[in-house]
């Protein structure tokens, strides 16, 4: 990008600040495409959000920009038969990612849902009732009025223990498809697929035109409706500059496999919680590694595979 | 040049001047217009929060608007086709009027856009060499290239015939022929590429259909006229611009033609989802019926529908349509109608349900509605000032006065003055 440190440059003399942050924020503004940065620019533009970060939540902040490994393609696989809808697997995405916590509905944001079942739909004393009658609604509080919940399933459910003898249990969250429609229908090409993987976003260059929210067809993204709200405490501050930094309002965001983890060679947080081995994850390119081996061995099957995104979100039952 | 230097400063003093009835109508329209800004400056500090948006259901009144105005905008080619194409003497008058009001609409297209972005202060992302243009993949990138064009052609055409109006000289066919008929393609593209921005998105069946583009175009040269006959019949009553009854009687039988068919697709697309009713029908059931008791549209579904079959029924009539007391009203029940259709009760059922089958609601804040009518009033704020600069053109109350004109008028003035001067 031409001339993008000079005009960050010129930005922080125009902003005539002392203030560190301030002038940090001065310079985002006109910061360029991250995946079109020399790593120069990268580099820079990660110290200036370090420093932003860690004043803001007054804590030593990094903010991570490990790049693609060669020889790794990520990949996902959950056994549905193990789930017992526990819904850990969602509380650890949200501490690990630092979304938005807030107590009003559009300051929550959870990448992960845990879409409850209803089993023995096709049991014999609801044969005879014709056309299901309302398909086992429960109403479930979504944004500013009671909602309800059909058909696939419902994931606000509130059961005394888990599992339930009644229910299955269907996780779901961005599939991060080889064909993703949101990455094609993105204006700016703020959000793309990473070499080893990954479709991620870029929050600093998206203008939270929400087009990839109506291309996506597994409602995996989110839209910061506000500030998050992100308790300083409750902030995690190991970040990666694609991954789980803190957002900022007005632009989306999804799951990203954790990458702040996974570029470290660690699992993704959803993994590392499941207390029933649900989730599987590693480098399709391995022969051996455990998901290599589920896709050779398990029957498996992908979401929606009629739409030809290709998900490498596996789904199997042993 | 010194022609066009003289146009831009008659043309300002004429549009500023005006009766204490005009003055009232854009004091109004510009305190509606300060409301949109104070909603404007709420979205941009607290965020979108201040609407009734969520991550359900992301896209409402502004996106309704936005898609809706697309439509009025190429809704001024059933102005511009007859007359150029087909000659029409009275349709070849009021020309400039129609590319006024797709200037207007163009304009409104855009402060939606702004209203509907989480960032509108990162646009510039957008912008080719400086930003990331991501052509030909983004739709939506399609949309922002065939609306500017469609901007900067009528603005072209509309103010070069103005000029040429304004200074007495003949029109330079040999440029401004081709920029027509460019501007007549690109009328239909701008509605055709607003429709594939919602009809190429596998994940919302409700809208994953080719009848999209052909729906939208219909709707829109109904809507469009509808709101171009008003537009006349207050031209002809508060102006001295007389638009002759042929002009008006063709965009009838265009409204006609346009509503019917527009008719026959939405009746046609009911029949084709609701009797196989698959899951895929569950947005238009939702819109039809309601869905799990949340029925908030269905009311609105039926009164559009209601609106647009009596509104299609009277311009059937042709001594209705032909009558002016009646036509207004039949104008204001297909306008109203398609905006309700096309508007709301097309972007909103796409939401519901969810891809993973959430049913949710939407409801518009205070602030997203006070928003939505503020930039309304800007875009009427907007067209007044450009009908008024073109109407005085036409009728020759802004006319060029060559040097020697003008100061023989100044001598006569000055010598008025003197003469009364010393008494």
């Amino acid at each position: 990008m031409l001339g993008v440190s000079s005009l960050m440059g010129a930005g922080a003399l125009m902003a005539q600040s002392d203030n560190a942050q301030a002038a940090a924020e001065w310079a985002e503004h006109f910061q360029g495409n991250y995946r079109l940065m020399s790593p120069q620019e990268k580099a820079e533009a990660r110290a200036r959000l370090e420093r932003r970060y860690s004043a803001e939540y007054g804590k030593k902040v990094t903010v991570d920009g490990t790049e693609a490994q060669p020889g790794v393609l990520m990949g996902y696989a959950l056994n549905v038969r193990k789930c017992i809808g526990c819904r850990r697997c969602v509380k650890a995405c949200v501490e690990e990612n630092n979304q938005s916590r807030g107590e009003k509905p559009g300051e929550r944001i959870e990448w992960i849902q845990v879409l409850r079942m209803e089993r023995g739909e096709f049991s014999k004393d609801k044969m005879n009732q014709g056309y299901p009658e309302g398909l086992g609604i429960q109403v479930g509080g979504n944004a500013y009025t009671p909602a309800g919940q059909v058909l696939e399933g419902q994931y606000h459910y509130e059961p005394k223990a888990v599992p339930e003898k009644e229910a299955t249990y269907m996780p779901i969250a961005c599939m991060q498809c080889e064909k993703p429609p949101c990455v094609k229908v993105c204006p700016v090409r703020t959000t793309y697929r990473e070499a080893d993987g990954p479709v991620v976003i870029d929050y600093n260059w998206c203008i939270g035109c929400r087009m990839c929210m109506s291309a996506c067809p597994y409602w995996a993204r989110r839209i910061n409706l506000t500030n998050p709200v992100l308790p300083n405490e409750a902030m995690n501050p190991v970040t990666h500059y694609l991954g789980n930094r803190p957002r900022m309002r007005g632009v989306v965001e999804k799951c990203h496999w954790c990458l702040q983890r996974t570029r470290k060679g660690r699992y993704p947080a959803c993994v590392e919680v499941c207390p029933v081995g649900a989730r599987k994850f590693g480098n399709l390119l391995d022969p051996e590694s455990e998901v290599s081996l589920i896709l050779a061995r398990k029957n498996v099957f992908r979401l929606k595979a009629e739409l030809n995104t290709f998900p490498k979100f596996f789904y199997f039952y042993d | 040049m010194n022609k066009l230097m003289s146009f831009a400063p008659d043309y300002v003093r004429y549009i500023i001047k005006g009766s204490t009835k005009f003055y009232a109508w854009m004091a109004f329209l510009a305190f509606l217009s300060s409301i949109a800004l104070y909603g404007f400056y709420l979205q941009n500090t607290e965020g979108l929060i201040v609407t009734g948006l969520t991550s359900q259901i992301h896209e409402g009144l502004y996106f309704a608007n936005l898609v809706f105005l697309v439509g009025v905008a190429a809704g001024a080619v059933t102005i511009v086709f007859p007359a150029y194409v087909y000659h029409h003497k009275a349709m070849h008058e009021v020309t400039v009027l129609g590319e006024m009001l797709a200037i207007t609409a163009v304009i409104m297209v855009m402060l939606f856009v702004f209203a509907h972005m989480g960032r509108p202060d990162r646009l510039w992302h957008m912008l080719p060499f400086i930003g990331i243009y991501n052509m030909p993949g983004s739709m939506l990138a399609w949309d922002v290239l065939v609306l500017n064009g469609y901007l900067l052609l009528n603005l072209i055409c509309g103010f070069y015939y103005l000029y040429t109006k304004y200074t007495g000289g003949e029109v330079n066919r040999k440029f401004f022929m081709p920029l027509v008929y460019t501007s007549i393609v690109w009328a239909l593209s701008i509605h055709t590429v607003t429709a594939f921005l919602i009809s190429t998105l596998p994940a919302r069946p409700m809208w994953f259909h080719s009848m999209m583009p052909i729906r939208f175009i219909m709707t829109a040269f109904a809507a469009g006229p509808c709101l171009i006959i008003l537009i006349f019949m207050i031209i002809r009553k508060n102006t001295r611009m007389w638009i002759q009854d042929e002009a008006i009687n063709l965009l009838s039988v265009i409204i006609t033609w346009c509503l019917g068919i527009a008719l026959f697709l939405t009746l046609s697309e009911i029949v084709v989802e609701l009797y196989a009713r698959t899951e895929h029908a569950n947005g238009l059931y939702y819109l039809m019926f309601g869905l799990h008791d949340l029925t908030r549209l269905v009311p609105w579904f039926w009164g559009s529908l209601i609106a647009m079959l009596v509104a299609f029924a009277m311009f059937l009539i042709p001594s209705v349509r032909t009558n002016y007391k009646l036509l207004p009203v039949a104008c204001v029940l297909g306008f109203g109608g398609i905006w309700v259709e096309k508007g709301m009760g097309l972007v909103v059922p796409g939401f519901i349900p969810t891809p993973i089958g959430e049913v949710t609601e939407y409801y518009p804040t205070l602030i997203e509605i006070m928003m939505s009518i503020g930039l309304w009033a800007m875009g009427f704020f907007i067209l007044t000032i450009l009908l008024k600069g073109a109407i005085g053109i036409l009728v020759g109350d802004v006319r060029f006065k060559s040097a020697a004109q003008a100061t023989s008028n100044d001598v006569a003035n000055s010598g008025g003055i003197a003469a009364h001067g010393p008494t």
